[in-house]
């Protein structure tokens, strides 16, 4: 392991908010996408049907 | 074969679909490796101990915060002189991502500052200026989430960044014109003197890079989340045609 | 375009046009900053130029929405797009009546709430200077806020959002000139940075804004 001195609060700190922040937005798209890809299949079965 | 053809949704979805695993695979793969080789491999600085191995994640992120907003002029641009959707949906698309870089370089710096200058915050030139960057892709993002119809919300936050783009420059050197920083110059460089050691540079560019195909593979990603979010609008709307 | 702009002022002077709101509300933040960080003088004195430019500024962006939301609702932003003069004119005229009807009177206001302040003596020509020079821009920019968001309903909120980082390099100059006269400085170098902002803003926003209108009324 790697060794961070008296400053490996900040340096983690640092690590932790970038990570936490990055896995968000990946999530966030991850999530809006599929439930867009879901609306639109769901309208295209449905408007395959009826037109 | 023109890069206009990439205007082309169906042509964009296709292309994209074929690149996105490839783009994500090279992010993911120079990402770790940059972080990792910076986060366990490099020496400590003699002045700034073990701090320094922030620079691998607050440098890069800085610089896809300027250029997520270069690249979201460009789009803009584009789709108010030829009008292609792609390109409006690609601004609109990254507008979170160069928010959330501002944030992480912001984050991280106040982070970095405490032990180094003894603050979290000072209203330095570059501090201050990212700041306001933020406040910029606020209220871009908010002016997307305000307007209803699609091509008026696109013409509308494009002049807003061609505007914002000004007004951001101006801001930057007001901001040091307001107040002389603690910040230090640019970190990497090719003609000066002053750039950081060997060592660090190296994981250095290559977390620049891990950070540039990252945003390269949300982009598309999110383009692609923006199209089909329009594809169910038009198919919505002919619905109640029907 | 000289009929449009006597309509407007017309308009804003008349009761319940909102003319004397904005220096209301400046007078009132003035009123307000000593409860905040305490009656004593020499605090007072050093951030009152940065006060009284916050609070014009302020004052100048709670009127902003007006400019065209009226027009909008009476259907008159609609014959304006079809009337003989560009809309970037009409758009430039619109501004000059929102700085003589709003800019204007808060600048003259300004000296006057910088006693209350406590202003040093040597900062209220700069100040004056500055807010002169400088509240054109704040309308103009001001302008271009309202007509992005001209369609919205409820659009006050998001143009402030849009509006106040516009505002940060006049705001910058401008405090910057009035401290510096206070403090004895040369001020040349803020006012006339200023005023190649403005100038600037003058320049390019009202294609911007007239655009901005036409894409709205689309």
């Amino acid at each position: 392991m790697v060794e961070l001195g008296k400053y490996a609060g900040t340096v983690l700190g640092a690590y932790g908010v970038t990570i936490v922040l990055i896995l968000g937005l990946v999530w966030q798209s991850l999530r809006q996408s599929a439930r867009m890809r879901k609306r639109l299949e769901d309208q295209e079965r449905r408007m395959g049907r009826h037109g | 074969m023109s890069i206009w053809e990439y205007a082309n949704p169906k042509k964009f979805m296709e292309t994209s679909s074929w690149a996105l695993p490839w783009v994500t695979g090279l992010a993911v793969a120079s990402l770790l490796s940059g972080l990792i080789w910076g986060f366990f491999f490099t020496p400590d600085d003699y002045r700034q101990g073990s701090t320094v191995k922030i620079i691998y994640i607050h440098v890069p992120s800085a610089m896809m915060a300027i250029n997520c907003w270069a690249m979201m002029l460009v789009t803009s641009l584009v789709w108010l002189i030829r009008r292609h959707h792609v390109s409006a949906l690609a601004a609109k698309a990254a507008a979170p991502i160069g928010m959330t870089m501002t944030l992480i370089a912001l984050f991280t710096g106040a982070i970095w500052g405490q032990p180094m200058w003894g603050t979290w915050w000072a209203w330095d030139p570059r501090l201050t200026a990212f700041l306001i960057l933020f406040l910029f892709y606020l209220g871009y993002i908010a002016l997307w989430g305000a307007v209803d119809d699609p091509d008026t919300a696109a013409d509308l936050t494009s002049v807003l960044c061609l505007v914002g783009s000004v007004f951001a420059l101006l801001s930057r050197y007001a901001v040091l014109f307001w107040n002389q920083g603690l910040h230090q110059g640019a970190s990497l460089s090719l003609d000066k003197e002053e750039h950081v050691a060997d060592v660090f540079a190296w994981p250095l560019w290559l977390s620049m890079a891990g950070f540039g195909l990252l945003f390269l593979t949300l982009v598309l990603f999110r383009t692609r989340t923006e199209i089909r979010a329009r594809r169910l609008r038009a198919l919505e709307a002919r619905e109640r045609m029907a | 375009m000289l009929a449009l702009l006597l309509r407007d002022l017309r308009l804003a002077t008349r009761a319940g046009g909102g003319f004397g709101l904005s220096l209301a509300f400046f007078l009132i933040v003035t009123v307000l900053v000593p409860f905040g960080v305490g009656p004593e003088g020499g605090t007072l004195a050093k951030i009152a130029p940065g006060i009284l430019w916050v609070g014009a500024l302020l004052a100048c962006l709670l009127s902003l929405d007006r400019i065209f939301a009226l027009d909008r609702e009476d259907g008159s932003l609609d014959l304006l797009a079809t009337a003989p003069i560009p809309m970037e004119g009409a758009v430039a005229v619109k501004a000059l009546a929102h700085w003589l009807t709003t800019g204007l009177p808060l600048t003259l206001a300004a000296p006057v709430l910088g006693v209350l302040l406590n202003l040093p003596l040597p900062a209220f020509q700069p100040l004056l200077l500055s807010l002169l020079i400088g509240t054109p821009a704040l309308s103009m920019i001001g302008t271009f806020g309202a007509a992005l968001t001209v369609g919205l309903k409820r659009g006050g909120l998001l143009l402030s959002l849009l509006v106040l980082p516009l505002y940060i390099p006049t705001l910058i100059y401008g405090a910057e000139a009035a401290r510096r006269g206070g403090e004895g400085l040369a001020t040349a170098t803020p006012l006339l940075m200023m005023a190649g902002i403005t100038l600037g803003t003058i320049a390019i926003l009202p294609f911007a804004a007239a655009a901005a209108i036409r894409v709205n009324l689309r």
